[in-house]
């Protein structure tokens, strides 16, 4: 007699997904699908808009990182009409940049997927949120994440107009030059933001790294899956969210292959099913032999575990520091534990404050000449960024008065989406037994998604509460079990 | 006395309302004071039974965000209008189907064409697209029903307040938590913003003509944009003059022209038809030639004047084909 | 005999001055026209929101007949112009909305052209009924209403 647990709704990520799972007759789990019902069709209505609308209209694909969408679609129109932006230009853009992901990242840490370590996997869902956080590390602390973060997007609202749906990118550069006043703001609030990497760091390794429980739950084979892994890297083989070539590393940390965003369709392609509007990219070179993980799979990962992986480290002083801890700790090569994307993340975010300061503290910044006009009759072009959620792809077509005939998004969590799918099912697999699930064992499951940061993951969080979940256990013909309720 | 319980809640939303409320900051930590937020799923654990457990009318208040397309947004904006005593459209998907509301412009069938099928990306020679019922090697899998358009929190519930904007603005939105808390809100139906123009509210103001003409429109990227004068008379198409006033003119603070999220004043059922009477008035052209070529130069007019409110508009949606379409009866 | 053909409806909008008294000259010189023109009346071409014509296509209307004074004629010198203007650009929205060039016609009628009230009023109404109705829809749910639900 087969069964069925629906989890529904997934909590801290893209609001209205599901984990289905069917359970075998021994009560272990035969498979679990994650499921997410939604589909907007941003790659249809982009057809017949305008190419310099399309960084405010695609940025509407995600208000949480909204920034992303607005620099990969800003960058696609550089390419379409082969237009770069001087120096002063392409600056803000990625000092703006670097203050976004700093922002995200530390909501990710601090509000959604860093409960689940901060205050414990099988801590009472009660406390599993930013209060459980603000008792386990203070209430100035609280205070300062969000400190720092109103900070931050202020900077960005002041520059490029909204912090929600910014407005400043053009293709060639950007909206207005930055004022000297503006300048010595955002030095400021980089400032504020490196401290605040040290911090969150030295709050990781006291929490994290200090509790042996939770370093056998990292390193667990429940949570580990080897694939490939693709991201963004500088000339250095640097990790850079702005700008770069693509490098894709196997299971066993050799270089795949390199490609420039250009390429991306020689290298990138996505697989339908019938259960989730989601598609779940792999890899081309490779192949698409089914959900699977290992060097005859083309599923890959992306985003901050990804990238520290296909890196050869981090450009600046502190992030190259944090970046050979984590190494020592967890390498060598590849690290392929899912939860480690947690430490990734702020090592990421420690370089991308950073980044920004050493952007901040740049004279050039400040001079007047921020976009070159285009002239080029235009035709097609990719833009491509490391988003925090992972590697976005905006394709554009236009007709020569550069109204868009075809658009193609591969949006961030789609690289992820075959490898996530993977992780749920081997955490519900690893964690449930006789078909016995309970509150702490289910959140357990949804780790294995949260620790990829999906879109969406920021919605709330300071709000005390717990993670809404219902489990309904239903038999064969559908009726009802038992129902377990976490409230 | 009890605080009043309110609710938030998303349909096809990109979560940028729900950022909108967490940047209220410390503002947030006072509103949680003041308010029992009794639902909000994607942070709380109050689940659909807990909203159905309650009475009719219990919750002072729903927040709803975002435009409607499945079966699913739509029984949750039934839900919470039973017990809601008010329903507020948070937000411009919400109230005018927002940047999503395009999708009126194809039918379902050519975007599950373009996702599935055509994108250069995708390789699916099976043919397979999402279905409300798949069959797996395990069982069978479900997905919400999707409609045949994106549709208005009030083309599915009735709704008591609208608060616009994309997204709404941190004042606007504590203004209203507060006003609620205080009950004082307003008349049912109002739209909890400025009823002036952006013009009023925008810096630039001092520098608009007091006739303004412009030869011909340019778009953003062809022009260097002063960071100062008024972005009509630069001859960039602002809908500043047929947009509602509430968000301190934020896109021409970064430099760029008003694009009209949030909606028209009141008395407008139109949004797109205000806008481009607004827009087509400036034109300094008179021979029918010159117009002609002169309304030509205006690239993308709906995506221009519709951006956000084509659900809402009076036409809703582009005609179907013949071949899809059916003569409906209309709506007085 | 009644005619049992498809009948359009056409709503006409005609400024007092110049278009309104052309069409009671019309009827005042006995010159027959469709019977399926309403025919409101504006001051000015130029009083006429591009709502108007919108809320006359969702209130049944398939096509929308504009007149006004011809250019330099205006009463109120410029209003004509602003509706040039509009129109034009209005007409390109609703082609990009699926509504055909011929639902909605621009003209120009002097106080003396009767014939052209009845000219025009004919033409547009024999090009509509080869055209058929306009198909606008109301918005339509996902999923049909359970019967009690509160709207």
């Amino acid at each position: 007699m087969s069964r069925e647990i629906l989890i529904d709704p997934l909590t801290r990520l893209e609001g209205h997904g599901r984990i289905h799972i069917f359970l075998d007759p021994d009560g272990g789990v035969d498979r679990a699908y994650l499921q997410i019902p939604e589909l907007r069709g941003f790659e249809k209505f982009a057809q017949g808009r305008r190419a310099e609308d399309m960084p405010q209209i695609t940025s509407r694909i995600c208000g949480v990182c909204p920034m992303a969408h607005h620099m990969a679609a800003t960058k696609a129109l550089d390419a379409l009409y082969q237009v770069d932006p001087p120096p002063a230009g392409r600056k803000i853009r990625e000092l703006l940049y670097s203050a976004f992901m700093v922002e995200d990242h530390a909501l990710h840490f601090f509000f959604l997927g860093g409960p689940d370590f901060i205050v414990g996997p099988d801590a009472p869902r009660q406390k599993r949120n930013i209060l459980g956080v603000v008792d386990a590390v203070g209430l100035e602390v609280g205070k300062e994440v969000i400190g720092v973060r109103k900070q931050l997007r202020d900077l960005v609202a002041a520059v490029a107009g909204k912090a929600v749906h910014p407005v400043f990118g053009l293709p060639g550069g950007v909206s207005r030059s930055l004022s000297s006043e503006t300048r010595q703001e955002a030095a400021a609030a980089a400032a504020r933001a490196v401290e605040f990497g040290q911090f969150a760091l030295g709050a990781f390794r006291k929490i994290v790294l200090g509790n042996p429980g939770y370093v056998e739950l990292v390193t667990s084979e429940a949570y580990t899956h080897r694939t490939y892994y693709m991201g963004l890297v500088d000339d250095a083989n640097k990790v850079n969210f702005y700008d770069g070539t693509l490098r894709v590393v196997g299971p066993d940390g050799k270089e795949l292959l390199t490609f420039t965003g250009r390429d991306y369709l020689d290298h990138v392609a996505e697989h339908v099913e019938p259960w989730t509007y989601m598609k779940f990219c792999f890899l081309k070179d490779v192949g698409w032999h089914g959900f699977a993980d290992g060097a005859g799979s083309g599923v890959y990962g992306v985003a901050p575990l990804a990238r520290l992986n296909v890196a050869d480290g981090m450009a600046t002083p502190r992030a190259q520091e944090a970046y050979e801890e984590f190494v020592t700790t967890l390498g060598p090569g590849p690290v392929h534990h899912t939860l480690a994307n947690h430490w990734a993340r702020i090592i990421e975010l420690v370089y991308a404050a950073e980044r920004m300061a050493e952007l901040a503290g740049d004279p050039e910044i400040t001079d007047p000449q921020v976009r070159t006009l285009p002239t080029a009759t235009p035709r097609e072009g990719v833009g491509v960024v490391e988003a925090p959620r992972g590697t976005l792809f905006h394709h554009y077509e236009t007709d020569e008065h550069g109204l868009v005939t075809a658009a193609n998004l591969i949006v961030a969590t789609q690289n992820n989406a075959a490898r996530i799918a993977l992780s749920v099912d081997k955490a519900a697999h690893a964690l449930i037994r006789n078909g016995q699930v309970d509150d702490g064992l289910l959140n357990q499951v949804e780790m294995a998604f949260r620790a990829y940061d999906p879109c969406f993951g920021c919605s709330t969080h300071s709000l005390p509460g717990q993670m809404p979940l219902i489990v309904e256990v239903r038999d064969a013909g559908g009726a009802l079990l038992r129902e377990i309720r976490r409230d | 006395m009890t605080k009043p319980k309110i609710a938030f809640y998303w349909c096809a939303s990109c979560g940028g309302c729900e950022e909108a409320v967490v940047d209220l900051g410390e503002n947030l930590l006072t509103v949680v004071e003041l308010v029992d937020v009794a639902f909000w799923p994607v942070a709380l654990d109050f689940k659909r039974e807990d909203v159905e457990a309650l009475d009719d009318g219990e919750l002072a208040a729903a927040f709803i965000n975002g435009a409607v397309r499945t079966s699913e947004q739509e029984e949750m904006a039934g839900l919470l209008r039973r017990k809601s005593a008010a329903v507020v459209a948070f937000g411009s998907c919400a109230m005018f189907g927002g940047v999503p509301g395009l999708a009126n412009l194809y039918e379902s069938q050519d975007i599950l064409d373009v996702v599935y099928h055509e994108a250069p990306s995708v390789q699916n020679s099976a043919g397979t697209l999402p279905a409300e019922h798949s069959r797996v090697a395990e069982g069978e899998l479900t997905l919400p029903a999707f409609g045949a358009s994106v549709l208005t929190l009030d083309q599915v519930i009735d709704v008591d307040y609208y608060l616009p904007g994309c997204p709404p603005p941190a004042g606007l939105i504590a203004s209203a938590v507060t006003a609620l808390v205080e009950g004082k809100l307003p008349g049912k139906g109002a739209v909890l913003a400025p009823d002036v123009a952006l013009c009023s509210e925008c810096p630039r103001a001092a520098t608009k003509p007091d006739k303004l003409l412009v030869r011909a429109f340019r778009r953003p990227h062809q022009v260097f944009i002063d960071p100062e004068l008024c972005l009509l008379a630069q001859g960039l198409i602002c809908l500043g003059p047929a947009t509602r006033a509430g968000c301190a003119a934020a896109c021409p603070g970064g430099n760029m022209p008003c694009t009209g999220c949030m909606g028209p004043t009141s008395g407008v059922i139109d949004y797109g038809a205000k806008a481009l009477s607004s827009v087509a008035s400036l034109l300094d052209a008179d021979g029918e030639d010159e117009i002609t070529a002169r309304v030509a130069e205006i690239a993308d007019p709906v995506g221009t004047f519709y951006r956000y409110s084509l659900p809402a508009s009076l036409l809703h949606r582009r005609v179907r084909p013949a071949a899809t379409a059916e003569k409906e009866e209309v709506a007085p | 005999m009644s005619d049992c053909r498809y009948q359009p409806k056409i709503v006409a909008f005609f400024c007092t001055w110049c278009t309104y008294t052309a069409s009671d000259l019309a009827g005042i010189s006995r010159l027959a026209y469709a019977p399926n023109v309403r025919v409101m009346r504006l001051m000015c071409s130029g009083r006429l929101d591009p709502q108007f014509v919108l809320a006359a296509f969702r209130y049944g209307a398939d096509g929308v007949l504009i007149g006004g004074c011809h250019p330099g004629d205006c009463h109120y010198q410029e209003g004509n112009y602003k509706t040039r203007r509009r129109i034009e650009l209005l007409r390109a929205v609703l082609r990009d909305l699926g509504i055909e060039d011929q639902r909605l016609r621009l003209e120009w009628i002097s106080a003396s052209e009767g014939e052209k009230v009845q000219r025009v009023c004919n033409e547009m109404t024999e090009e509509l009924r080869m055209l058929g109705p306009v198909r606008l829809e109301r918005p339509q749910r996902a999923v049909a209403e359970p019967a009690g639900e509160s709207r």
